[in-house]
């Protein structure tokens, strides 16, 4: 899904990243990654365990310093402590990986409780809404599924009205229905006008929501497209398949309408179970992981 | 001031949820009354003429209870709440750390109040405790335990960068709390203790709050009867300021948000 505005003015820097390094001991978790997202984007982060995802996100969202480059989030580095940071984070939503702690207090409770953080919180039954847990608005966070805690987070992570929200692989465990109903609320907070920085394992999550996606493995951007164009899917080669002398034949063409003229013109007519692929984002990002191994 | 009311929201916050885990309300709130009813079936007899032992263990157990409170359960519990990533939620939140520590001083804070009042409720009404009746003493408990209860705090949370991991704190915690226990004259009279004991116990807050809260419980008459012949409580003072401060500086230049 790609942005359709067309402002003339240049719209606003949300995140820029410039030959970002972290180091963790000897070994590279980053190694000079550049980056740019602008306001209102959804830029999605893939890329295998290990490769630098969660680093880079903690990073954007404060909790770790860097060992070289520049980052700046909101116009503002986020390793800043004190009262200048605090009004930063006012502005900011984080969803962090996992949280395996929840107390005794009702969803109600604690997405209340969080509100009180912020200068301009949502509205806290809107935020509940939202997420899809009014039916369990009253059970404490410690007897919900893995999913439904999940979506407690997501709404924590949105009850301040942020301008940039992080998400880090939001969906872990969410079933398909629910992947659904939290890519439309991701959708609508765009649509709102909030900026969202996602990392994921999912492809079809990625597809469906984001921008532009970058690459990273080994600690390295190896790709920052949008996600039609990633890896040159868009010129890449097609596999045509069909049904002849009894056997599946199949054939990658560059130029696919131009076999099926061939193939129409050898059958007269209807080719038998006929099949033109394009290659998926998940089949581009798994030989581009593959290249770079 | 938004810090002062957001810790004592989040104070709030942690005592509703405080009162709903079940084995905390035993073991922190009813513990005192437990051990009360224990010894005070056990020794039932005066240790001076209308001084039962209640008086005198019941002074003990409200200084334990500051300890208990204060820096055992922020010991144990503030490095749980560090492995399951609840600070690290925290810490992407526009909230400062010392917002924080007034959270957890308010909890500590009103445990004590309830503990010490279900103590000597429970006491007055069984063990025949009997509570001061000038102002005098009931202004120093009051500072006693104001005082006490600060201090326990921020000791706890400056210990709690100790202990490796959320489930092994409370192994490394309780000893430490038995053996100062012990040493405090909390379960013996701390006058018949070796030398080298009470001048270890103190180096240590609980020595100081056990003596502060005798001199509450007990005639005027037993000040003769500590150590010092006196109840030193301008010294008790000086001593938990000290401690305060030290642990004040501790836990703002250690604390962490998360393991890493």
């Amino acid at each position: 899904m790609s942005s359709s505005t067309s402002s003339k003015t240049a719209p606003e820097i949300a995140i820029e990243i410039k030959g970002l390094v972290k180091k963790y001991g000897e070994k590279f978790a980053v190694n000079g990654i550049d980056l740019t997202v602008q306001q209102g984007e959804i830029f999605a982060l893939l890329g295998p365990n290990g490769a630098g995802k969660t680093t880079t996100v903690e990073i954007l969202e404060g909790f770790r310093n860097i060992d070289g480059g520049f980052v700046s989030v909101l116009n503002f580095d986020p390793a800043t402590k004190g009262e200048a940071g605090r009004v930063w984070r006012n502005r900011i939503g984080i969803v962090l990986q996992s949280t395996t702690d929840a107390a005794d207090l009702t969803v109600q409770e604690t997405i209340e409780h969080f509100a009180h953080y912020y200068e301009n919180p949502r509205d806290v039954n809107e935020v509940i809404d939202s997420v899809g847990l009014r039916e369990k608005a009253d059970d404490y966070a410690r007897n919900l599924s893995g999913g439904q805690r999940r979506r407690l987070d997501v709404a924590l992570g949105i009850i301040g009205s942020p301008e940039l929200l992080f998400l880090d692989e939001p969906t872990t465990g969410f079933d398909p229905e629910a992947r659904r109903a939290f890519w439309e609320l991701i959708l609508k907070l765009r649509s709102e006008g909030t900026t969202i920085f996602l990392t994921t394992h999912y492809l079809d999550e990625a597809e469906a929501l984001a921008d532009r996606v970058g690459v990273i493995t080994n600690g390295k951007i190896i790709e920052i497209a949008t996600p039609a164009t990633l890896g040159n899917r868009a010129t890449a080669p097609a596999r045509i398949s069909w049904l002849e002398n009894g056997k599946i034949a199949e054939i990658e063409s560059l130029n696919p309408t131009a076999e099926i003229e061939k193939l129409i013109a050898r059958f007269n007519g209807e080719i038998p179970q006929l099949q033109i692929i394009r290659p998926n984002l998940e089949d581009i990002y798994l030989r581009m992981i593959g290249e770079n191994r | 001031m938004k810090t002062l009311r957001l810790g004592l929201m989040r104070g709030r916050m942690e005592f509703k949820v405080f009162m709903r885990g079940r084995e905390s309300v035993v073991f922190t709130l009813l513990f005192p009354v437990i051990l009360l009813f224990i010894f005070g079936s056990v020794f039932k007899d005066t240790i001076a003429p209308g001084v039962t032992f209640s008086q005198y263990f019941v002074a003990g157990m409200i200084a334990s209870g500051l300890v208990n409170t204060g820096f055992q359960q922020l010991a144990i519990t503030i490095p749980m709440e560090r492995e399951f990533g609840t600070l690290k939620r925290l810490r992407g939140r526009p909230i400062s750390v010392s917002a924080y520590f007034i959270g957890k001083a308010y909890l500590v804070f009103i445990l004590m109040v309830l503990q010490t009042a279900l103590l000597l409720g429970f006491g007055a009404a069984f063990f025949g405790l009997n509570l001061p009746t000038s102002s005098s003493k009931w202004i120093t408990f009051t500072w006693l335990i104001l005082l006490g209860s600060a201090c326990s705090t921020v000791l706890g949370i400056a210990f709690s960068v100790v202990p490796k991991s959320g489930r092994g704190a409370s192994a490394v915690v309780s000893p430490i709390v038995i053996v100062l226990q012990f040493f405090s004259g909390v379960f013996f009279v701390f006058s018949q203790l070796p030398v080298w004991m009470q001048q270890f116990a103190a180096l240590f807050p609980l020595k100081w709050l056990t003596q502060g809260m005798r001199s509450i419980f007990l005639p005027d008459s037993f000040a003769t009867q500590e150590v010092a012949k006196s109840w030193e409580l301008g010294r008790t003072a000086l001593i938990l300021v000290i401690w305060l401060l030290v642990g004040l500086i501790i836990s703002i230049k250690t604390f962490k948000w998360s393991k890493e």
